[in-house]
């Protein structure tokens, strides 16, 4: 799975993106925010309120509940600020 | 059209093109976002513009298509700039031409009411006491939130 950060979730994770196999429980957006928590000290502080965080699948809007696959393109950012 | 872009923009260029050869057109409206030099009591150096290639052409795409559905338009564009910008400069056009002024005003306010809250763009504003990510407000969520219903269901 792909994911990509955007504005300050890129500098609190300190990636810009990443290659990531999550295990086989992860089936949706929601699993994958509090799994992705684990993978360090910054991801735990960058997801630590999800209310704070926009997700797109395939570069579509999606909620908590929405599935994830092996081979989506997940992107984490915070709400938009641009015009 | 839609376009995404770090350079800037000649906005009587821009606006001549997308008239032009058409004369069933009778209004084109026009929104250009600049950047203030300040945010509340702080003093703005610059500002980045960062966003999502690839979803954010398709965003735009949609909101211009979206309009173009409510609305009978003529002609309609969409500029954002990316990047680092200074206090004064331009950072987004949105432009939509009609027979008719209050189609191309709805229109027009729409698109830049959409677009903030739906295109993925983050602002950086840079200040005395370094760079911070602006947060979204909740007025533009409220701006929005108006255009929910198709135009014709809003009538009803």
């Amino acid at each position: 799975m792909k994911l990509l950060y955007f504005a300050w979730l890129k500098s609190k994770t300190g990636v810009a993106e990443e290659d990531v196999t999550p295990p086989p429980e992860v089936t949706t957006v929601a699993e994958l925010l509090i799994w992705l928590r684990g993978r360090g000290p910054g991801h735990a502080e960058a997801l630590a309120d999800l209310d704070a965080i926009k997700v797109a699948v395939n570069q579509e809007y999606a909620q908590a509940g929405d599935p994830v696959r092996p081979s989506d393109e997940v992107a984490l950012f915070p709400p938009v600020t641009g015009g | 059209m839609i376009r995404v872009q770090e350079a800037d923009f000649d906005l009587g260029a821009e606006l001549a093109k997308l008239t032009a050869g058409n004369n069933k057109i009778g209004g084109l409206a026009v929104f250009v976002g600049l950047v203030r030099d300040r945010a509340g009591d702080k003093a703005i150096g610059a500002m980045t513009l960062e966003h999502y290639p690839g979803m954010t052409e398709k965003m735009l795409a949609r909101i211009e298509a979206e309009a173009n559905q409510r609305w009978p338009l003529d002609a309609s564009l969409i500029i954002h700039r990316v990047g680092r910008l200074e206090p004064g400069e331009q950072i987004v056009l949105v432009a939509a031409a009609s027979a008719h002024r209050q189609a191309a005003f709805d229109a027009c306010q729409f698109l830049i009411d959409w677009l903030k809250t739906k295109a993925p763009f983050w602002k950086l504003e840079e200040t005395g006491a370094g760079a911070k990510w602006v947060d979204a407000r909740d007025s533009d969520t409220q701006a929005t939130e108006r255009w929910r219903a198709p135009k014709k269901d809003m009538a009803e």
